[in-house]
């Protein structure tokens, strides 16, 4: 994975007008979503940014973080992903919206992997509407210049432009992962949600090249993933795993599972390496 | 028991008596051996970890499977875990029945449900003091030979 020449930008600089507060400094878990979305995007890329409109430069929310201040005129997410394109015009940036609470580990791992630099984006298609989702995605070099072309003869919206443009587009595995929050009903929701699905412990045994690259051959973990899929994406960012979850099968309680099978506390996950007995 | 995991010699002459019986008029075993070279490479031992549990679970399967689906009397594999130089004995199956050609039959299948399906992992010695996991380095190393879009059945045979 060519992780090192992506960077992650958190969109910061909407107005969360029908919120009534900020997007931003909405916490889920004790943590702000702001927070969540620079740690998530972190454990993903090179560095991560967080863009800001030029008045919200010395927001305590925002403050302390490296950021992008919009550089280019107009408004809206557009403006924020043309400047993040415009001080770094060599990185590709995965561009993250601040109002995905339910976003994981395995969906911007299966974006990352299935990325098309040739294409100007990478993005999902909305479980909603199939129509793209340009506020998670991938925003590849090239799209700076199209991007600009397209704002200049009076477009606004990222998602129209993905439509008109050839971007890759992926399905959802977990259909909830991208619903955003808008409204303080969505909010509470949304907290009620994640409270549901709080951390807990799991046993995690490691073997072979897994064990290796580990360096343990097992461990209690706290954590808030909800699928051995978001596990194993967990663990890989943290261990540098070099096998692909595809490569992999999983056992929980010492069975054969799916990977989107919901995780309980205290199960015994194994990830299991292509099997060489015999 | 149909399947065991041992970490200490197979003793195939004792597994064999295990299976004897007045109805079988007929016997076959397989057994695997470290053979001193894989794809190219001189190796000089091999090493083999097992998920134990699971193993023998899939193991027990595998075996069960295959008394449905041929006649056969008996049928009994061992597999070794640990250290193995070369010419040890790696895994043995052994199956008894009436006739020769379900033994044979029972026989094959067993030995490559377990070469697929059981996780059991080796990571082969090679003379020049390198070593690598069998059928997980190369596939890292290339990933252009993994299938991203391709998913495995849980609990399918894995090729």
């Amino acid at each position: 994975m060519s992780g090192r020449s992506i960077h992650g930008l958190v969109l910061a600089g909407g107005a969360s007008s029908r919120m009534q507060r900020d997007k931003a400094a909405l916490k889920y878990r004790g943590k702000t979503q702001l927070e969540r979305a620079v740690e998530l995007a972190s454990r993903h890329t090179g560095k991560v940014f967080v863009s800001v409109r030029a008045d919200q430069r010395l927001d305590s929310t925002r403050a302390q973080r490296p950021m992008i201040v919009d550089s280019v005129a107009g408004s809206g997410p557009i403006v924020g992903i043309r400047s993040a394109l415009a001080a770094h015009p060599e990185a590709a940036w995965l561009v993250l919206a601040c109002d995905l609470p339910f976003l994981s580990d395995a969906a911007l791992d299966t974006l990352l992997r299935h990325r098309d630099p040739r294409r100007l984006a990478t993005a999902y298609r909305s479980a909603h509407d199939g129509l793209p989702e340009p506020l998670c995605a991938i925003w590849e070099p090239a799209s700076a210049a199209a991007l600009a072309e397209y704002q200049a003869a009076g477009g606004q919206c990222p998602r129209k432009f993905l439509i008109r443009c050839d971007a890759r587009l992926l399905d959802l595995s977990d259909p909830r992962a991208l619903d955003n929050v808008n409204t303080p009903e969505e909010y509470a929701r949304a907290v009620a949600t994640l409270d549901d699905s709080a951390p807990m412990q799991l046993k995690i045994q490691y073997y072979a090249l897994m064990r290796e690259q580990a360096g343990r051959s097992e461990e209690t973990l706290e954590t808030s993933a909800a699928t051995p899929a978001d596990l194993y994406a967990e663990l890989a960012a943290r261990y540098g795993f070099t096998l692909s979850r595809e490569q992999l099968k999983v056992a929980v309680n010492s069975e054969f599972s799916d990977w989107s099978r919901k995780l309980a506390a205290n199960d015994a996950v194994v990830f299991i390496p292509p099997v060489a007995g015999g | 028991m149909y399947l065991r995991i041992t970490p200490t010699a197979i003793d195939a002459d004792q597994a064999r008596r295990e299976l004897q019986d007045p109805e079988s008029g007929g016997y076959a075993s397989f057994e695997g051996w470290v053979r001193d070279h894989n794809e190219g490479r001189e190796v000089t031992g091999l090493e083999y970890e097992a998920f134990q549990e699971l193993a023998v679970k899939e193991g027990d399967f595998i075996v069960a499977e295959a008394l449905r689906r041929f006649p056969v009397k008996h049928a009994l594999c061992i597999h070794r875990v640990g250290l193995l130089g070369l010419g040890e004995m790696a895994v043995w199956v052994g199956v008894s029945s009436a006739h020769r050609g379900a033994a044979f039959d029972a026989c094959r299948f067993i030995i490559d449900e377990v070469k697929h399906r059981l996780p059991i992992w080796k990571k082969e010695h090679y003379r020049n003091g390198d070593s690598g996991w069998v059928n997980c380095e190369r596939c890292a190393a290339e990933p252009q030979h993994s299938h991203p879009e391709h998913r495995h059945r849980v609990a399918a045979p894995s090729k």
